[in-house]
């Protein structure tokens, strides 16, 4: 076939011969058509057996720690004292550290990083855009222990400064400068989702006599809202996944107390602590590391579908 | 088209349109509720609209018609000064509302916007249930409590002949409906703050001749309450609803005249040329 066109057609370039040609041509583009697909497959399955595989290893070794503790001893215990003689494993301190350094995290990033968004957003030039945005994406790319150091060396003397009480390793300062680092992914995120909505919508509010901080609040941001919502529910599992800067400037004190002043440990410091070299293989407390990764685990997790629940709940389609 | 097409038998083709429009204003005892008075308009270097003297008449449809990029979306749109949302937009000249000069600075733009709705070109309902797109006026105004605002819910979407449609599905959201829906939402929209005057863009150029017939109906019936200003491509359109009409060409009013005249004996040689579509 592909011979008997070339022949025909040999005095004149042909269109159609030449689709011909190629269809019948070398059998190498239409494997490839068939071959693609699957490998293209096998390399998103990568992420996916990866997690599997993870969540394999957690699980085994959570389930040979609950058979030495019991497991509602590990989820009420207030006390954590794992290389004690009498060890004692409750996570609560833990979960504690962990929530309240996200808190007050949350509470530096969540405003500040909505406010800036609605200033990109709504408010600013282009201009102004175009040099705000790199550099608020600039903070974003600080490694994380430059972050620790800054809340270790700079913050908490300056709080001391101004309030004696608190102890050289605390919670607050991490959650501030925690909080500092996740505004630009707040930030970007949001301001994403508040420039793309359509203009149409804030000119037909603006044409019904709105002020513009009245199609600010209740025609943008209640359309971006799953947006919104996104970007601080990833905000939240950074900060619970945070790990450098609490391990830096909040010490590794285990206390079960709400006084932010104070010292406590996350889950993700706790794991770095006892990874250190303090835990052989086999013992109790090794297993116990599997057991908090796979709570801290489960704690993105469940963020994650109550975030997709949340968003799908107040997601305005236009 | 016939009649569209017919010769024109005018001889003084050479009157100017200020004495034009002077003519018209002796005539109607209509009161005057926009009166552009030299008006002049630049985005940035482009002029683009250039002294227009035009009045518009309470309680009639006014439609505007000329070849794209001719000015009269932008004209529109300076009546309730949505044109400043474009960077770089310069004006001067003066447009009365109601006795009032509306291009000062001083006068809240917020009020004039209360006063003067707008339909624009797409349909453009916020994604939120239908109830809250005809709420959403009121609300910015001040109106709470929940008894009135059903009430004007269910009178502004009558008024935009849609209630019946969509009275057992007023929580659903707006964008569920067709594009001829929700184009009398947007209308029901406007018409929820009662405002005197009705801007529309090009209000059925995204629509399907069925929707656009129920719209053009629609203005008739509006008409009785409301001063309509309609941008419009579609000269039969404007034939069809309106009692005036004002052609634009690069930024200049040519001809404004009662819609029959305008169609059946223009006194510009560009109008007939544009009417009878021999450009834009």
């Amino acid at each position: 076939m592909a011979l008997n066109s070339k022949i025909d057609n040999h005095d004149k370039v042909s269109i159609k011969g030449m689709i011909t040609e190629k269809k019948n041509g070398p059998n190498i583009n239409r494997a490839m058509e068939k071959i693609m697909p699957v490998l293209l497959f096998l390399i998103a399955a990568v992420s996916i057996l990866t997690t599997i595989a993870i969540v394999y290893t957690l699980l085994t070794e959570t389930i040979e720690f609950f058979k030495r503790v019991p497991i509602l001893e590990f989820f009420t215990g207030t006390v954590l004292k794992p290389l004690s003689q009498n060890p004692e494993f409750g996570v609560l301190p833990l979960i504690n550290g962990t929530i309240i350094s996200s808190v007050i995290a949350m509470l530096v990033a969540g405003p500040i990083g909505i406010m800036t968004a609605i200033f990109l957003s709504e408010y600013a030039s282009d201009r102004v855009r175009r040099m705000l945005k790199p550099m608020l994406e600039l903070l974003a790319g600080i490694p994380t222990i430059v972050y620790g150091f800054f809340a270790f060396t700079f913050v908490t003397p300056l709080i001391r400064e101004f309030f004696p009480s608190v102890e050289a390793t605390n919670i607050l300062s991490p959650g501030l400068v925690m909080g500092v680092m996740i505004i630009p992914m707040i930030a970007s995120l949001s301001e994403d989702a508040m420039t793309s909505v359509p203009n149409a919508m804030r000119e037909g509010a603006l044409a019904l006599g709105a002020t513009k901080l009245e199609v600010t609040f209740r025609v943008v941001i209640p359309a971006a809202l799953s947006g919104i919502i996104a970007s601080f529910v990833l905000g939240i599992s950074r900060a619970i996944g945070e790990t450098m800067i609490v391990t830096i400037a909040s010490g590794s004190s285990k206390n079960f107390t709400f006084d932010i002043t104070q010292s406590m440990q996350t889950m993700t410091a706790y794991i770095v602590e006892v990874s250190g070299g303090e835990a052989p293989a086999g013992s109790t407390i090794y297993y116990s590391l599997y057991a908090v990764a796979m709570t801290l685990f489960v704690f993105t997790l469940i963020m994650n579908l109550f975030a997709r629940y949340v968003s799908r709940k107040f997601r305005e389609e236009y | 088209m016939a009649t569209l097409t017919k010769p024109k038998v005018t001889t003084n083709a050479q009157v100017t349109i200020t004495e034009t429009a002077a003519t018209i204003k002796a005539k109607s005892d209509k009161r005057i509720v926009f009166d552009s008075k030299d008006l002049n308009l630049w985005y940035g270097d482009t002029h683009a609209l250039k002294d227009i003297n035009l009045s518009i008449y309470e309680k009639e449809v006014t439609a505007i018609i000329g070849p794209s990029g001719c000015g009269k979306s932008t004209y529109l749109k300076t009546l309730n000064r949505m044109v400043e949302l474009v960077p770089g937009v310069k004006t001067t000249g003066e447009i009365m509302y109601n006795d009032k000069s509306i291009l000062d600075k001083s006068f809240k733009v917020e009020d004039l916007r209360t006063r003067v709705g707008m339909v624009f070109q797409k349909p453009n309902p916020f994604p939120k249930s239908i109830y809250e797109n005809i709420a959403y006026g009121p609300k910015i105004h001040g109106i709470r409590n929940k008894k009135i605002l059903d009430e004007i819910v269910e009178k502004s979407l009558r008024g935009a002949s849609i209630w019946d449609e969509v009275k057992d599905r007023l929580k659903e959201n707006a964008y569920g409906l067709s594009g001829g829906q929700q184009q009398r939402i947007c209308i029901a929209r406007c018409l929820a703050i009662e405002p005197d005057v009705i801007l529309m863009d090009e209000p059925t150029s995204a629509l399907d001749p069925k929707s656009t017939l129920r719209i053009e109906e629609l203005i008739q019936e509006l008409k009785k309450d409301y001063s309509i200003i309609i941008v419009t491509h579609n000269m039969q359109q404007a034939a069809r609803i309106s009692d005036r009409t004002a052609f634009f060409l690069n930024g200049e009013i040519i001809e404004f005249d009662k819609t029959d005249t305008i169609f059946t004996n223009p006194a510009d040689s560009r109008t007939e040329d544009y009417i009878s579509g021999r450009f834009g």
